[in-house]
């Protein structure tokens, strides 16, 4: 066999992956990311801290979660066999509890006494909160206005929680801006705040850590596949924003003879300029603490992105990402919001699942390859969460009215 | 190293006096407006004028700031815009230091080595870079410093003893130590705490100190004139900006006459700190 280097061995002590990542942050936060990162490092190497996640996991998210064989989307398309991740049975609704427990715990040890967290369709608030409530700790979390306006039902579960939903009206009132306001909550409250960063990306060791976390995605579904199918699949699909679900799932299959598809939100059409398509459309860039594909314009000024899915309205990637695109690992797919919301009505028709909008989009991508695969070839696709908190804003481009 | 910073300060030191140092977003509310505005400050008394170079997510800025960001950016200015302004600013006076301050990613798409080329050419002096810690000085402090720009440095709050050492390794020109944890035009800085840090500070580096966030009266700005090398006032500028636009954003006459006013009540504020 040949011998090929890892790709899971990054980043560097820097935080760099190739040229993407670092720690591009204000002074005030230096010492905070400094500290985290130790504080990280002592866990990562902590038995205890493993296994206490590991009961949280079992009896509070509901892990491992179950892989389902798509058995009517996979006659349906009449070629490779679907495979679902099923991330939309974890408590809260999404993969996203994944990587809020585990920060949580961390945050307890580490000694503060206040959460904050930025999010854009609610899910990575309402798993952020849900925990903070369980721990007993203050949270808060920002929300632009817009999405505040087309996910109603999370912002009510997040106050149900206990949590103060701060709205953003800065920038593009969406999931960036409240980035930049989670960011500047943090310089202020410095001593007793831990920011829970819901994706891959911000400055290291986020990237890493979340990274991490949710690596439990791919680490099940690798063992769950092989007891299955005694293989492994032929292509794995998830569907990217910042990217947290995508690589959670990856990760544990980088070094393996496996094709990794992220689909990208590419809203109205690349070539409209409405979309949310970083890796697809952007430019190496430096937002929110870390260097990797970015909507920008000519003058590096950040561009407002677009995507039904509120979830993948952001106009950057993980840093990961960034690099394993130019490595040529990933394949970059693009789905507009149409092809969307014919996926989430779709899987709704045929397997009586709603899927999020966000991972519609990597459905929508495996109807367009599957038809194409042989029958005893298998897709894996992340179901990375669960759609009733998008029934509102799916009738409303279907002229339904609630 | 910039001359002009440094014979700035050494003849702010020569005079026993702390200097008075203005921000303000370089094309806010219009280039032309800006370029007013800009002209204007040595005479109404400002011995360090920083320029802001607009973004559009300017993270560890307030309401005003990003108010202010935001304008100059539907003006039209941009980044060569930004040097074009020094450039002219420059032409008609070379005695007033100019610092730029801003976010790495418009300079990142720009090009580092272009941006410094074209910086020292326009007559820039130095920058501050708010989302470039020491962590990341190879990527652009190191070339800019190699080109005879100062790369001036923040310490905050958060920085303790065995942070302080890192932050001082790479800088020059002055240091900005600002003086809350937060953002720009938030909470107003406490002014014995903020002579303990300067105090603190200066004991470990020969570079002068300004201190800034948060300073918006003569008063304040003569409170921290007493412990520090040069007072930073920024928010308080912009906000008069805002208040002298008409409904569709556009400048009202005595705009300009308006800032140049508090920018002169501070300066005296600065100046009689000591007296």
């Amino acid at each position: 066999m040949s011998q090929r280097n890892s790709l899971r061995t990054m980043p560097d002590e820097n935080g760099h992956y190739g040229i993407f990542g670092g720690r591009f942050v204000a002074e005030t936060l230096m010492p905070l990311i400094l500290d985290l990162e130790r504080a990280y490092e002592e866990v990562k190497k902590d038995e205890g801290f493993w296994k206490e996640l590991d009961g949280w996991f079992k009896d509070y998210v509901g892990r491992p979660s179950p892989l389902y064989f798509a058995e009517r989307l996979t006659e349906h398309f009449g070629g490779a066999k679907i495979y679902f991740k099923r991330e939309e049975l974890n408590h809260t609704g999404s993969h996203k509890i994944n990587n809020t427990v585990a920060q949580v715990l961390l945050a307890k040890r580490m000694g503060k006494t206040r959460i904050i967290a930025e999010t854009g369709a609610g899910q990575h608030g309402v798993a952020t909160a849900t925990v903070a409530s369980r721990l007993d700790l203050p949270c808060i979390v920002y929300m632009g206005a817009k999405d505040i306006e087309r996910q109603q039902p999370n912002v009510f579960r997040m106050r149900l929680l206990g949590a103060e939903v701060r709205p953003v009206t800065s920038g593009s009132h969406t999931l960036k801006d409240a980035m930049n306001e989670a960011l500047r909550d943090w310089v202020t409250n410095v001593h007793d705040t831990f920011y829970v960063i819901g994706s891959v990306a911000g400055p290291h060791p986020y990237p890493a850590m979340v990274r991490d976390f949710q690596s439990v995605i791919g680490r099940e579904a690798k063992l769950q596949i092989l007891e299955k199918e005694g293989r492994l699949p032929d292509v794995l699909v998830a569907a990217v924003g910042g990217g947290s679900n995508a690589m959670g799932l990856f990760h544990p299959f980088l070094d393996d003879e496996v094709r990794l598809i992220a689909v990208e939100a590419a809203g109205d059409g690349i070539e409209t300029g409405r979309h949310a398509a970083a890796m697809a459309a952007g430019t190496p860039g430096v937002l929110h603490g870390s260097r990797s594909y970015l909507l920008q314009d000519e003058d590096g000024q950040v561009i407002e992105p677009h995507s039904i899915s509120a979830g993948l309205d952001y106009p950057g990637v993980g840093p990961e990402h960034s690099w394993l695109k130019d490595q040529g690992r990933l394949e970059i797919a693009p789905i507009t919001d149409a092809e969307t919301l014919e996926a989430f009505q779709l899987c709704g028709r045929l397997e009586g699942i709603l899927p999020a909008l966000e991972c519609a989009h990597a459905l929508a991508h495996v109807a367009k390859i599957a038809p194409g695969m042989d029958r005893d070839q298998i897709i894996l696709l992340n179901l990375s969460g669960r759609g009733d908190k998008d029934i509102f804003a799916v009738a409303e481009h279907l002229g339904v009215k609630l | 190293m910039s001359e002009r910073i440094r014979e700035r300060f050494a003849a702010l030191a020569a005079e026993g006096r702390a200097g008075l140092v203005t921000y303000l977003c370089a094309g806010d509310p219009d280039p032309e407006t800006s370029l007013g505005l800009i002209k204007g400050l040595p005479g109404a008394g400002v011995d360090l004028i920083e320029i802001g170079m607009p973004f559009s997510d300017p993270m560890a800025d307030g309401p005003a700031i990003q108010a202010g960001n935001l304008r100059a950016i539907s003006a039209g200015m941009t980044l060569n815009g930004v040097l074009e302004l020094v450039r002219r600013f420059r032409s008609e006076d070379q005695t007033t230091p100019v610092v730029l301050m801003g976010y790495y990613n418009p300079v990142h798409r720009m090009g580092k080595e272009r941006f410094i080329a074209a910086a020292v050419e326009a007559g820039v002096d130095g920058l501050i870079m708010v989302d470039l810690p020491p962590e990341e000085d190879e990527e652009f402090c190191l070339p800019a410093k190699e080109a005879g720009l100062d790369f001036i440095r923040l310490a905050t709050p958060t920085t303790d003893d065995r942070r302080l050492p890192v932050v001082l390794q790479n800088a020059s020109g002055f240091i900005y130590y600002v003086s809350i944890t937060g953002i720009t035009g938030s909470a107003a800085p406490v002014a014995d705490l903020v002579g303990q840090a300067v105090r603190r500070i200066k004991s470990a580096t020969t570079l002068p100190v300004a201190v800034g966030f948060g300073i918006r009266t003569p008063e304040q700005a003569a409170a921290i004139a007493r412990n520090a090398d040069a007072a930073v006032v920024g928010s308080a500028l912009v906000d008069l900006v805002a208040a002298n636009l008409d409904q569709d954003g556009k400048a009202k006459p005595g705009l300009v006459e308006a800032v140049h006013g508090l920018v002169r009540e501070l300066a005296a504020g600065v100046r009689g700190a000591r007296a």
